[in-house]
């Protein structure tokens, strides 16, 4: 791809977002640890990539470590997808026309590692971190915007961002999560800088006490308000918006802390906190695991025989995987709610629905601002055409028309697309946008069929 | 509740795919649909949704017009009591109102849904309730005495000509009610202006006036934008604001409009700034007019004659005709009011502007959006150049 160096300034290190809205959704979890999930089986997902053509490396009955690599990427192949736990390849899950779906794992009763060897980051040079990632499996845990594809090791990006906290509703709080890795990311973010400039941003809410503050070598942004003002792709936006042919790198607080272990222990560990929330997760609270572990090491958390929906990721632009399914490589969250197939006699025409939530004020939940609810998959209406026009923007702390962006990829118009600002989002920026739309227009789809035309045609 | 639900359950069968009554699927959709929120659940993206839909949304305009049209039963046997010299009482005005209304409803629904519902049915998507609103707005703001068939006619041109052939709510170009008006306005001016149209019976009666008897001895039925000057309306002032004064069935009470806009300004679902705009674009050329010596009506009075304010609350701020970007709607309402205005005062042809003011701003409201969008563009590039 194209792409030129160009000087860049930093629009402000303080943003202030007003537009957005905090989902008043009911399952906190709680902030301790009640658990180690010792996995059995985990899954290494190469779904979890937009647009990944992925290589088999193992066979079903390899013997693999922590850190072996089970999957390449086919366009590039030195970006490798490891296993996150030792044990033995006992599946290989293809889906329609062979597609390659899953790569399970039974692990081992004791984990063991390969040992990629403790490295001093001061002394690597950028080529060196990149081949450190690559050889680990750890390259694909950097995103490159635009698209939210795995980064391309051959680019060098104009920054790297990093989005210190997460405002997605009952999002892991990222302090817990992380805490005691200050190391670990200073380790990482000192390898990142290597490459290109590193940008955290932090909430401006938990400015003075939060682990990120005490970051060295790092741009250090405050960001104010509801969600989506965690999420990277709007910070960006404020900061140094992504424009055509331009690459910036965006990596996950977690992603950090193992990259940070790369180097400190010579480890390919990808353990993590993993919150267990939902309106239908039971004494939601902290769980320690692995990428990859099955919703079904979770059974502690839910009541089985109810019928629910287990999201890896937050509710609002994670993946449902079903109770058989397994926990995505980026995500650190698990959202249990129930589905909500049952009718509601004149539903729309009463003057409440006490147990339902409305951001308008078409219902009175705008009263009861600190109501929470135990929200379901329900729809809550029929598909229309896009009808309101104001209800969008009014959740988008982006300078982008959202309507027409929409519009232009559903009419496949690339121009257009890119004018109105393909280059700058990604479906969880937008996520919120589908939540309160009233035409019930499958928005996040929309963006990803964008993406895929983008991909195609100027990839 | 579980009995109708079984019921539907047990009779669903019948409508869907190769199901006996399968040509009525988008027919039975809508009703099933209107009695239940339906049990779909969310497939991809966001798993939770926003409670609120089109539904919702239509059905708080259908409450906000309700002051409206409430007021315009009423009005419309007081306008006849009066005319006729009769000493109704309070239930003999809304009764003559029922009878004269109810069939314009009748009328506006029957044909405009039917044709919502067959074209759903050929499309094979679910029946959008935008008409709900429309087929609301229709009655109110046709003269009472309009003939039946000549309003089915201009609903169904508005419905399939106005929206249909566009692909439907959400896609048309012009507001249908206001196509509906218009279309009846070209094609039968004679029942659409003048003295006698606007008060129920009166066309009849008039002719028995000459005959010798009904009328009362030198009424006359004009609204009080057929002859806009001061001395004729300064003692009116108060009965436009109330709205005892003859007109469109639902556009006299300014009062009655307020309460509806009021409802669609807490509710959010019509926009502040289109109606604030629309009002400072009226009162500006009001002004001006005044000061130019066009009229001798100060400004605020052009607020309150015919249909100003009921276009500017209801139908100017209609989310899909109207301008879309928030930029865009300050311009485009501020048009929509100054245009109205400018019509009434300096066209001797028509003495009411607001509707031909919506509908050309309806067809500019693209171009308005074109312009705030590319100029948003244009100034961000600018800012990521320069910072």
């Amino acid at each position: 791809m194209h792409f030129t160096h160009k000087l860049f300034y930093i629009m402000s290190n303080n943003i202030y977002l007003k537009k957005g809205l905090d989902l008043p959704i009911n399952g906190t979890a709680a902030q301790n640890t009640k658990k180690v999930i010792t996995p059995d089986v985990v899954a290494v997902k190469p779904t979890d990539f937009r647009g990944l053509v992925p290589k088999l490396l193992v066979r079903e009955g390899d013997k693999v470590l922590a850190g072996t690599p089970v999957l390449a990427d086919k366009m590039s192949q030195n970006i490798l997808f490891a296993s996150p736990v030792s044990g033995t390849v006992v599946e290989v899950v293809r889906g329609e026309k062979r597609k390659l779906l899953e790569v399970r794992i039974k692990a081992d009763a004791n984990q063991e590692y390969v040992d990629f060897g403790v490295k001093k980051v001061s002394g690597l040079s950028a080529a060196q971190v990149k081949e450190s990632l690559l050889a680990a499996g750890l390259w694909p845990a950097i995103t490159q915007r635009p698209y939210g594809i795995i980064a391309n090791p051959e680019t060098t990006p104009k920054a790297i961002f990093v989005s210190a906290f997460s405002t997605a509703p009952l999002a892991a709080n990222v302090e817990y999560a992380l805490n005691g890795q200050l190391d670990n990311i200073q380790a990482a973010v000192d390898a990142l800088g290597k490459i290109a400039k590193v940008h955290v941003c932090v909430n401006a809410a938990n400015e003075s006490a939060t682990l990120f503050g005490k970051l060295q070598n790092v741009t250090l942004h405050t960001v104010s308000g509801k969600h989506p003002a965690g999420n990277v792709g709007v910070q960006i936006h404020h900061i140094a918006p992504v424009q055509k042919g331009e690459i910036v790198w965006t990596v996950s607080p977690v992603m950090l802390a193992a990259i940070g272990k790369l180097f400190t222990t010579g480890k390919y560990d990808v353990k993590r906190k993993i919150a267990v929330t939902g309106p239908k997760a039971v004494n939601p609270a902290y769980v320690e695991g692995y990428p990859g572990i099955s919703i079904k090491d979770l059974k502690d958390y839910y009541n089985e025989g109810e019928n629910l929906r287990f999201v890896s990721g937050d509710v609002l632009s994670g993946t449902n995987v079903g109770a058989e399914g397994f926990l995505g490589f980026f995500d650190n969250q698990v959202t249990i709610l129930e589905e909500g197939n049952k009718y509601e006699l004149l539903g729309w025409a009463k003057p409440f629905r006490c147990k339902l939530f409305s951001a308008s004020h078409t219902y009175f939940s705008w009263l009861t601002p600190n109501k929470k609810y135990d929200m379901d998959t329900n729809l809550h209406g029929g598909p229309r055409a896009f009808v309101a026009n104001d209800v969008y923007g009014k959740v988008l702390p982006m300078e982008l028309y959202p309507v027409y962006l929409l519009k232009a990829c559903l009419a496949n118009d690339i121009d257009k697309m890119e004018k109105f600002g393909i280059y700058e989002v990604i479906e969880e920026d937008l996520a919120l946008c589908e939540y309160v739309c009233p035409s019930k227009i499958d928005i996040q789809q929309i963006i990803t069929d964008g993406i895929a035309l983008m991909l195609k045609e100027m990839c | 509740m579980n009995g109708l639900r079984n019921f539907v359950d047990k009779i669903k069968p019948t409508f869907e795919k190769g199901g006996k009554l399968g040509f009525l699927h988008s027919t039975f959709d809508a009703f099933e649909t209107f009695l239940f929120v339906p049990n779909t659940v969310t497939r991809r993206g966001a798993h939770v949704r926003d409670c609120v839909d089109l539904k919702r949304i239509m059905i708080m305009v259908v409450i906000a017009l309700l002051p409206a049209m409430l007021f315009g039963v009423w009005n419309t046997g007081y306008q006849h009591s009066l005319a006729f010299g009769l000493e109704w009482g309070f239930w003999n005005m809304v009764w003559y109102g029922l009878v004269k209304v109810i069939p314009l409803y009748l009328v506006s629904y029957i044909v405009g849904l039917g044709i919502e519902f067959v074209s759903a049915q050929i499309k094979g998507h679910e029946v959008n309730e935008g008409y709900l609103v429309s087929g609301m707005l229709i009655p109110l703001i046709v003269p009472v005495d309009v003939p039946l068939w000549m309003l089915a006619i201009a609903v169904a041109f508005a419905v399939i000509i106005g929206k249909e052939v566009f692909g439907g709510t959400g896609m048309n170009i012009w507001n249908p009610a206001l196509l509906t008006r218009a279309f009846l306005f070209f094609s039968y001016p004679s029942k659409m202006s003048g003295d006698v149209v606007w008060i129920g019976g009166m066309a009849r009666g008039a002719e028995a006036w000459q005959a010798g008897n009904g009328l009362v001895d030198g009424f006359s039925g004009a609204t009080p934008l057929a002859d806009a000057t001061l001395t004729n309306l300064q003692p009116k002032l108060w009965d436009m604001i109330v709205g005892t004064i003859p007109g469109s069935v639902g556009e006299t009470s300014v009062i009655a409009i307020l309460l509806g806009a009021v409802i669609l300004l807490w509710t959010g679902v019509a926009s502040w700034k289109i109606m604030f705009s629309s009002v400072l674009g009226g009162l500006a050329i009001g002004y001006l007019g005044y000061a130019t010596g066009a009229t001798d009506l100060p400004g605020y009075y052009q607020l309150v004659m015919g249909g100003f304010l009921f276009g500017t609350v209801f139908m100017a701020t209609d989310p899909v005709t109207s301008a879309q970007t928030e930029c865009g709607k300050w311009i485009y309402g501020f048009l929509v009011g100054a245009l109205a205005v400018t019509v009434r005062l300096w066209n001797p042809g028509y003495p009411e502007g607001m509707m031909l003011a919506i509908l050309l701003m309806n067809t500019f409201a693209p171009l308005i959006d074109h312009y705030v969008v590319e100029g948003s563009i244009k100034r961000r590039a600018k800012k990521v150049k320069t910072a």
